[in-house]
């Protein structure tokens, strides 16, 4: 827990996450077109490639800086529900960052629980909803073990909410139906931890 | 409040810009004449005209209808409602008295609409909005 995460590292979080978006695009909303409107891959490109252009084109700032700017990019360019509850837990995060020019990962581990903290008020939803926040809870937890273990927490916790039932979202609507797919929020959650470790490798 | 004084503004932000425009048409013609004019904005689908929320056009409306009264913003489902609860929340997007109101989208929006048209104030229009979830139809 001692590594140091400064503004450069969170712009190479983001990248590695809009790569990430982009190649499993598809996937997401292959995913979404089950228990959703089938907009959810690409949502996610158009909001993260947004990120990366806004955080590339400044000088990379204090980490709460950059997690504030993509947060904002989110919110204003994604169009579905995934851009406010992304963007709420970035803006949040870097909020919760202040102005420090470095961090620790103890630190960051802090900031995205408030994130996720944010995202669950705002969804007014709970682990074991099917959501975003089966892989992100699990994810920011296991972030006191190392970044890999984060990346593979979320992703098992992305996997989990295949048996479960939709109790948000337009999914909820379909009920029973809703069962047996991974949810695609969990899902791109699961790429944003993945992204983290990469960036830290 | 006296004749003259700054109106409330409404704003409707819809998933679709058709259902936003023609809930706002539906609720200025039902406001009818007897009122002042209500400041009042649609926001409803993406900037190319797609189905999904923009909190540029939003903020847009927002400030469009701002005449320092306070904004009341009224949203139909999904990211409608995240976009402008987050905006709410945590940005800098929206004029500084801008408010959620908890009301079903079309009567809410025509309540709104007319009692922001005698004058009430901001917290007068969320309660009348509000008060249309009391109407039930069965």
């Amino acid at each position: 827990m001692d590594a140091v995460l400064d503004g450069g590292f969170v712009v190479r979080w983001l990248t590695a996450a809009a790569g990430l978006v982009e190649r499993e695009a598809e996937r997401l909303t292959e995913l979404d077109s089950a228990i959703g409107d089938a907009d959810h891959g690409a949502n996610m490109q158009r909001g993260f490639a947004a990120v990366v252009k806004t955080v590339d084109t400044r000088p990379p700032g204090t980490p709460g800086a950059v997690l504030i700017a993509a947060g904002r990019q989110l919110i204003s360019t994604v169009g579905g529900a995934s851009g406010p509850l992304y963007g709420t837990l970035l803006r949040r995060a870097g909020k919760s960052l202040g102005e420090a020019p470095q961090v620790t990962v103890g630190e960051l581990q802090t900031a995205l629980r408030a994130g996720v903290k944010s995202v669950q008020e705002l969804g007014g939803s709970a682990p074991g909803d099917k959501t975003m926040l089966d892989a992100l809870v699990p994810g920011v937890e296991a972030l006191a073990t190392s970044f890999e273990a984060a990346a593979g927490a979320a992703e098992q916790g992305a996997r989990d909410t295949v048996p479960m039932l939709a109790r948000k979202g337009r999914a909820s609507y379909l009920g029973e139906r809703s069962i047996g797919h991974q949810d695609p929020g969990a899902t791109s959650s699961a790429l944003l931890f993945a992204a983290l470790a990469e960036a830290a490798r | 409040m006296s004749a003259g004084e700054a109106l409330v503004g409404v704003v409707l932000v819809s998933h679709s810009k058709a259902v936003a425009e023609s809930v706002a048409a539906l609720a200025a013609g039902l406001a009818g004449d007897g009122g002042a004019k209500v400041p009042l904005a649609a926001a409803g689908g993406t900037p190319d005209g797609g189905l999904g929320t923009s909190s540029e056009l939003i903020a847009a409306a927002a400030r469009e209808v701002d005449r320092g009264a306070g904004v009341a913003l009224l949203v139909d489902l999904g990211s409608a409602v995240l976009t402008v609860k987050a905006m709410v929340a945590e940005g800098d997007e929206l004029p500084e008295d801008s408010r959620l109101l908890d009301a079903p989208f079309v009567e809410g929006a025509v309540a709104a609409v007319v009692t922001a048209s005698t004058g009430a104030d901001l917290a007068a229009v969320a309660a009348a909005a509000g008060e249309a979830y009391d109407y039930r139809k069965e």
